[in-house]
């Protein structure tokens, strides 16, 4: 006997994740699901942008991570309502422990929520979280080929940001051949050059966050 | 990597519908795999062979047919596959085209008694 089954194996998963968006639509927060290699610099870059927008926009960060809270509290020092998740090995966040992770984030008093993805470019982009836009995070410490040899992640990212461009003089790291590669992939992200020492674009970086959030609720 | 818990919800799935259908034995299941998940066949097949022991698909064949990735483009309407680094569009060159297959990851079927 043959049985049509037809059905998605990420069903559980694109469940869960509609509600969180439900959850967050209610709550009216803006979720970002940052995603990017271990070590690119996206915790610094949350440091960096409570200090900036943190009078504009209350924020909050779930951190996932394989092992250790060290990175929540590095974003709560910074001023971030955080709330930090160990996948125990697992290489991505699912929208199962985003859920859980919920239950004990003050939705209601935020507007901006971030979801700080486990270190790495495969597995995260396929399982939805519930987000509103998903950010490639990419440092200049890593060279240019990654979104060349991991194009999924930077095709469905709403935005991506190159960290650490205070390297470049430093590094052969080809800024112009990075954008025009990212360019090839996808066509319409927003690319920001930043530097967490020098402060660059990070202005800008913070201006597209504002405009998101005045996009999904018009605020 | 993340193959094992595709495998365990292939499992789940499928035990679920053979227990409506009366199906107390597996002998093949067809899983269509998109090629924008990067899921690597071997080690479907491998995991598959592990959790599915003491299930209802123990012994059973996984069939995996790969669902290369497709892009429709938004400007012209061209279908297209991607080249290794370019997604731009070969009829226009624009580059905000959308992915129309290769995000694919269901059960097909499966065949049991």
């Amino acid at each position: 006997m043959k049985v049509i089954v037809g059905k998605d194996l990420l069903t559980a998963n694109a469940n869960q994740a509609g509600e969180n968006r439900a959850r967050f639509n209610a709550g009216r927060v803006v979720a970002v699901n940052l995603i990017s290699s271990p070590g690119s610099g996206k915790t610094t870059l949350l440091e960096k942008t409570a200090a900036l927008l943190g009078a504009d926009l209350k924020m909050g960060v779930i951190v996932g991570d394989l092992y250790t809270a060290r990175d929540a509290e590095r974003v709560a020092q910074a001023g971030l309502t955080a709330v930090q998740i160990n996948t125990e090995g697992l290489c991505h966040l699912t929208a199962n422990m985003v859920a859980r992770a919920l239950a004990e984030m003050p939705l209601a008093e935020l507007d901006l929520l971030f979801i700080e993805n486990v270190g790495n470019l495969v597995c995260p982009a396929a399982f939805d979280l519930g987000e509103h836009a998903k950010v490639a995070v990419l440092s200049v410490a890593e060279g240019i080929d990654k979104p060349a040899k991991y194009p999924g992640v930077f095709r469905e990212a709403g935005a991506a940001v190159i960290t650490k461009a205070d390297l470049l003089p430093y590094t052969d790291f080809d800024l112009p051949a990075c954008l025009h590669d990212l360019k090839e992939i996808n066509g319409r992200l927003p690319v920001f050059v930043t530097s967490a020492k020098s402060g660059r674009g990070l202005k800008e970086w913070c201006g597209w966050l504002k405009a998101l959030a005045g996009e999904v609720y018009g605020c | 990597m993340h193959e094992l818990s595709l495998i365990q919800e292939l499992l789940d799935m499928v035990k679920q519908s053979a227990i409506e259908n009366g199906i107390t034995r597996v002998d093949r299941v067809r899983l269509v795999v998109g090629e924008s998940y990067g899921a690597l066949p071997e080690a479907l097949a491998f995991a598959f062979e592990v959790l599915a022991e003491g299930t209802v698909c123990h012994g059973a064949a996984l069939d995996i047919v790969d669902s290369p990735l497709l892009f429709k483009c938004r400007e012209c309407g061209t279908e297209f596959k991607p080249g290794e680094y370019s997604y731009r569009c070969p009829d226009c060159s624009a580059s905000n085209a959308e992915p129309v297959g290769g995000r694919e990851l269901y059960v097909d079927y499966y065949e049991g008694d």
